[in-house]
């Protein structure tokens, strides 16, 4: 029945063996991942372990050097990418110099947009309502991380990939971050975020996969499995 | 897959392609040391003096094969990069890296040995001669290929890197010939053309073909043992390096005992 | 959901880079100052004699030119890499050569123009004769995207790098040699009372070229640099 499953709805995001080196040197892997619609994952790893590195082989930004990476069960390449995957890096993609509303406008032209949101809709759903024309380096560093955030409500992306999301935000902006990504799996989306083990999701019940090894990787796939799902309504 | 794919596999493999290289390498050697060496007898010695340059006409000699070995080894590293970008095959990319410091050496020996024929022909050590001209754009394009190579910390990449700019280099070479030969031909003072007009005789023409073959076997061995020593270094964790260095220290104690 | 279409991808660009040049209005003057201060040097180094002004002047002119374009050239992604954009241009669904030709006009657009606007002004420092100046201004329209188009190849190989100046430099140069040539020689060639048109369509096929290719292989080398 499992198999039937798998061929009618291949998973969202499915990695096999993943592993990426740098000069010969294995920054991480193997990584074993099955990421259904509707389930958000936290990766826990310390400095150095390779999350910022696996995300972006996960998004096509780089290319592995051992395994594959499925989305919606087709090989993932730069070449291919469909409007499915949003990464919020280190990096926010920012401009500095313009408003939140210009930076927001400027990620729909590029990314297209969600029915029935608008830039503004987004701004205030990440509590950034009246700093709509502020020139983005007069903003807090958590406000632009909000900024970035409202990015991930507009564009029509199922999958996000989000590296350290909680870096830079007060109490309420890691409630946001959690709120977030409870509706976005409750509307099927699916999401992947690092962390370093100083914050944490706390919604829902996450499955968490440690990045130090590989063989952990697996089993606490295995075990999250077992378990109840998240949060997916 | 056809039998070609099969056998660029097979011998695109580091372990087969370092045992290989390294047994052809002595006879390359030999022969280039061999061919060159006759060569140079009968280009110096045994060729007539020219009855119109003198004996200044012997610098073609190491001129014309260099300036040959300066375009080849352009091409060969073009041709390498290509494969390398476009199939991801790493000899190839070692091989497009290896060649690019010995054609640059090749380019500046036909710069200095062309100036050097200029003084007693020309009367100057330079001549802004459309195709010197070329030469030095092309010695620049190397230089931009190694410089390139040596700036990006990430091995690989930086091959792949220095493989584009040398095929971005391969499409403005025509362009940068014709625009230099118009150039020439708007500005042009008048000059000797360094092969001349005439035809050239069989016992000045043989040494020529003999050295042309000596630079171009050196060359080969030359990327060679640079491509091999390139693939220890980047396949340095590999097991196949380590039963290398393995078997070379046994040596060195079996030598040493 | 509403896909975006590529064409309102390359909008939302265009106008993204207008705004932010129109903040960084201070940065586009650099490149007209320094061309003019480089354009300045040469009476002061050679004398003032019009008669020997006049006749180095186009090819002092496209020499300054040359060298302001590389000025700026290393601007063209800098900003975008350090915070994030490049990355976000990459993974969207767009073709990247398309977005990044959109870049590279804009880049034209906001340096290599206002260098042509002020070359009559460089013509008249250095006595260019009058009827020298419209195959002059041609020449620039056909130049200087060729900078910026053949620049951002470049630029995209070494856009990971801290101090990429001379490597660029050294990257960009021979391959522009052509584009001084032609230019500087079409203004000789009129100088000298001899038929200029063939140095022009020569630069007008090579651009033609360069259009087609550029972006294409720019969008190539960026892939190869960020991965």
């Amino acid at each position: 029945m499992n198999a039937i499953d798998l061929a009618d709805h291949p998973p969202l995001l499915v990695a096999r063996g993943l592993a990426y080196a740098r000069n010969e040197e294995p920054i991480f892997g193997p990584f074993d991942l099955v990421l259904d619609a509707g389930e958000v994952v936290l990766v826990e790893g310390g400095n150095g372990s390779g999350k910022t590195t696996l995300l972006k082989v996960l998004s096509g930004l780089l290319a592995p050097t051992a395994g594959e990476v499925l989305l919606n069960g087709a090989t993932l390449t730069l070449a291919k990418l469909s409007q499915q995957v949003a990464l919020l890096g280190h990096l926010l993609g920012l401009k500095m110099e313009l408003s939140a509303l210009q930076n927001l406008r400027f990620a729909v032209g590029l990314g297209g947009i969600r029915t029935g949101i608008t830039p503004q809709i987004a701004l205030a759903g990440v509590g950034l309502e009246g700093f709509e024309d502020q020139p983005l380096r007069l903003l807090s560093a958590g406000q632009k991380k909000r900024v970035a955030l409202a990015r991930l409500l507009l564009v029509p992306a199922a999958l996000w990939l989000l590296d350290e999301p909680y870096a830079n935000l007060d109490r309420d902006g890691i409630g946001l971050v959690n709120r977030l990504l409870e509706t976005h799996a409750r509307r099927g989306g699916a999401a992947l975020i690092t962390s370093h083990g100083a914050y944490a999701y706390t919604s829902g019940t996450p499955r968490r996969i440690g990045l130090d090894t590989g063989a952990a990787g697996i089993d606490a796939q295995v075990a999250a499995n077992d378990g109840t799902g998240p949060a997916s309504a | 897959m056809n039998a070609l794919t099969l056998w660029f596999h097979k011998f695109g493999s580091p372990p087969t392609f370092y045992r290989v290289a390294g047994r052809l390498l002595p006879w390359l050697y030999a022969l280039a040391l061999i061919a060159g060496a006759v060569g140079l007898y009968g280009g110096l010695v045994v060729a007539p003096t020219d009855y119109q340059q003198g004996d200044a006409f012997r610098m073609i000699y190491v001129h014309v094969p260099c300036a040959w070995m300066g375009l080849f080894a352009y091409a060969f590293m073009a041709a390498n990069g290509f494969i390398a970008l476009v199939w991801r095959i790493k000899l190839s990319e070692t091989l497009a890296i290896a060649s690019a410091p010995v054609g640059a050496a090749f380019t500046f020996i036909t710069l200095v040995s062309g100036s050097l024929w200029g003084k007693p022909m020309w009367g100057t050590w330079w001549t802004w001669d459309p195709r010197l001209t070329s030469e030095l754009v092309l010695l620049f394009l190397y230089l931009g290929v190694i410089g390139l190579y040596n700036a990006i910390e990430d091995v690989r990449q930086a091959a792949r890197a220095a493989a584009f700019l040398a095929l971005v280099g391969v499409v403005n070479l025509p362009i940068v010939h014709y625009s230099v030969v118009w150039w020439n031909t708007l500005h042009q003072s008048a000059s000797v053309s360094l092969m001349g007009q005439s035809h050239i005789s069989g016992s000045m023409l043989w040494p020529l073909l003999t050295l042309a073959f000596a630079t171009h076997v050196y060359f080969f061995a030359s990327v060679l043992a640079r491509s091999r020593a390139a693939l220890l270094s980047l396949e340095s964790g590999k097991e196949w390096v380590r039963e290398i260095a393995l078997a070379s220290t046994a040596h060195a104690e079996r030598a040493h005992v | 959901m509403r896909p975006g279409s590529t064409s309102a991808a390359c909008r939302a660009l265009v106008a993204r880079d207008l705004a932010l040049a129109s903040r960084r209005r201070g940065d586009a003057l650099n490149p007209l100052l320094f061309a003019i201060i480089v354009v300045s040097l040469f009476p002061l180094a050679l004398g003032p004699e019009p008669a020997v002004l006049a006749r180095i002047a186009a090819g002092t002119i496209f020499v300054a030119v040359l060298l302001a374009a590389l000025l700026t050239l290393d601007a063209l992604f800098r900003s975008d890499l350090e915070d994030g954009s490049l990355e976000q241009l990459v993974l969207s669904p767009h073709p990247l050569s398309l977005l990044l030709a959109c870049k590279i006009a804009v880049h034209w657009l906001t340096t290599a123009l206002p260098l042509i606007i002020i070359a009559p002004l460089l013509a008249l420092l250095l006595y260019l004769p009058a009827p020298v100046l419209p195959v002059l201004l041609i020449a620039l329209v056909l130049v200087t995207p060729l900078l910026s188009l053949i620049g951002a190849v470049c630029v995209a190989l070494t856009v990971g790098m801290r101090r990429s100046g001379m490597l660029l430099t050294l990257l960009v140069l021979p391959l522009l040699v052509p584009a001084l040539i032609f230019g500087a020689g079409a203004c000789n060639a009129v100088q000298s009372g001899l038929p200029y048109a063939a140095p022009l369509l020569w630069l007008g096929a090579w651009l033609v070229l360069a259009l087609v290719l550029a972006p294409l292989a720019t969008a190539a080398a960026l892939k190869i640099s960020l991965t």
